[in-house]
């Protein structure tokens, strides 16, 4: 069997025994790796020093030819405003690769995705190590910015709609599987990427480029074994005991929308607003969670005692998107984002008052609540499109929904950030700083909440007919 | 290939799917929360 037949859509189908209980694991081969994209940050000081070593090199502007002393002095090291943008390229390039290859992925079937995704995401890590070697950071932008990019979009969505069809009895718990991966993966790669740059660092060398070859060989290997369990059901497969409800729910569709018709229909879009509220509360405030804790609690909460906060607002930010997504298939993914936005809303407002009153135990309990519900956000999604737009093409539309997170990406740490120097320009203390920002965010997802609340049934005219629909469409 | 065999082989390939992306993932949140034991030092 030759490598492209080996990745056709039709060498996947399951054999009879296959248990579907493999396929999570596969899913998790891909997610626990491109999740690494949360613990790049590692890499920002060691990046910044790759030339004076223990400290950032200002020598001089090599490429500036006015000056004398670009001809002779040795180059300066990368600031970390520089290195920031690695981080921002690879997240929008993940949109908008979910975006734009989602029908790709979808039609291809999962192998051919997820190996795709491990050559690019490895791949990346490997280009980027010759651009540390040659100190080009353009080419650290094309590596693991673009390429890995497109990796990482790749990966997000590869296992979902498979995922979905091997568990049509819990939708919700399977994809919540794999996205919980994507929030677990920072807790392997940052002591990781850690451990591996002390094993390569010497006195004159930072080890940064060793890393990365290491790194991305290792998530290239596991991928692509990822890939090569994964499998997808034969056609009419239902697991065993399961019987489709008769009277099929309300909100829940058997019919089948295809990805260009769904972007036409008022639900993707508020949707897509749920999403992009929910996230936008939550991933402005984890940016700025360490220095949040140390200004409002000064004293009490330390440097290291802050970045065991942060830690903790990710344990439950992996934990919550198992246990939301799970929750949804018991109560409904309407009801779920009803729960994120009335619960999110009073535990923001809470926060101020957490502060004013001087209790950290509220104050850490409001967030890690908080941060359940805003990875339950993310993994619960999947399974809410496949309630209103069916299985079909549902990686598809989740690709295009993924947009949502790249505009909250950007929406969140703005709003907090500003507002934040807005406060503390005007005279207001450090540690009241953040108060109207909480307040802010408790309002963005009141609005999440009229969303939610306005969502129906996907009107019987966007359902696909036929397969001719597919190709007038196109 | 009997019943029993397929399901013998399959919990074999069970465990080590899951230990492959379990062991990794237990390691790193035990790391996390021994650090997130300092919040409440």
């Amino acid at each position: 069997m030759s490598l492209f037949s080996f990745l056709d859509k039709k060498h996947t189908i399951a054999r009879p025994g296959y248990s579907r209980w493999l396929v999570p694991p596969a899913a998790l081969c891909i997610h626990l790796c491109i999740g690494q994209a949360y613990a790049f940050s590692v890499f920002n000081i060691p990046l910044s020093k790759l030339i004076g070593i223990t400290h950032p090199a200002a020598n001089g502007a090599p490429w500036d030819p006015g000056k004398l002393m670009a001809i002779t002095a040795a180059p300066d090291d990368w600031k970390l405003t520089e290195l920031g943008w690695i981080f921002t390229i690879g997240i929008f390039i993940l949109g908008t690769s979910a975006a734009v290859l989602g029908r790709w992925v979808e039609e291809g079937g999962p192998r051919r995705a997820m190996f795709t995704a491990a050559l690019c995401f490895g791949g990346g890590f490997l280009i980027s190590a010759i651009g540390v070697s040659l100190h080009q950071l353009w080419i650290i932008y094309l590596g693991y910015g673009f390429i890995g990019g497109i990796g990482l979009g790749l990966g997000y969505i590869s296992p979902v709609s498979t995922l979905i069809k091997w568990f049509p009895d819990r939708p919700g718990m399977a994809t919540g599987m794999a996205i919980m991966g994507f929030g677990g993966a920072a807790f392997i790669a940052s002591p990781l990427s850690v451990w591996l740059m002390a094993r390569f660092s010497t006195p004159t060398h930072v080890g940064v480029a060793e890393t990365f070859v290491a790194m991305g060989l290792i998530y290239m290997v596991f991928m692509l074994i990822g890939s090569i369990i994964v499998r997808i059901p034969a056609e009419g497969w239902k697991p065993a005991g399961y019987v489709p409800p008769a009277q099929p729910k309300k909100l829940v569709t058997d019919k089948h929308v295809y990805v260009y018709q769904a972007l036409k229909t008022p639900q993707f879009w508020l949707i897509w607003w749920v999403l992009c509220l929910n996230v936008t509360a939550g991933i402005g405030v984890l940016g700025q969670a360490s220095a949040m804790s140390q200004e409002m609690f000064p004293g009490r909460v330390t440097a290291a005692a802050a970045a065991g906060f942060v830690g903790l607002i990710s344990l439950f930010n992996m934990l919550g998107r198992f246990f939301w997504a799970s929750m949804s298939d018991l109560i409904g993914r309407k009801n779920t984002y009803y729960c994120f936005f009335a619960l999110g809303t009073i535990l923001y407002a809470l926060v101020p008052t957490a502060g004013n009153i001087g209790n950290l135990t509220l104050f850490v309990l409001c967030f890690l609540i908080t941060f359940s519900m805003y990875g339950g956000g993310f993994a619960t999604v999947p399974a809410y499109l496949k309630d209103m737009f069916g299985t079909r093409y549902v990686g598809a539309i989740h690709g295009w929904l993924i947009t949502a997170w790249s505009a909250a990406g950007v929406f969140g740490p703005v709003l907090v950030n500003y507002i934040r120097q807005y406060q503390i320009d005007s005279g207001v203390p450090k540690a009241q700083a953040y108060n109207v920002t909480m307040y802010i965010m408790a309002g963005l997802l009141v609005i999440g909440f009229l969303c939610n609340a306005a969502i129906r049934a996907v009107h019987e005219r966007h359902h696909m007919k036929h397969d001719h629909a597919v190709a007038a469409a196109e | 290939m009997s019943n029993a065999q397929a399901g013998g082989d399959n919990t074999i390939k069970l465990v080590l799917a899951w230990g492959l992306v379990g062991i990794p993932l237990a390691w790193g949140v035990v790391e996390t929360v021994i650090n997130a034991l300092k919040l409440f030092q």
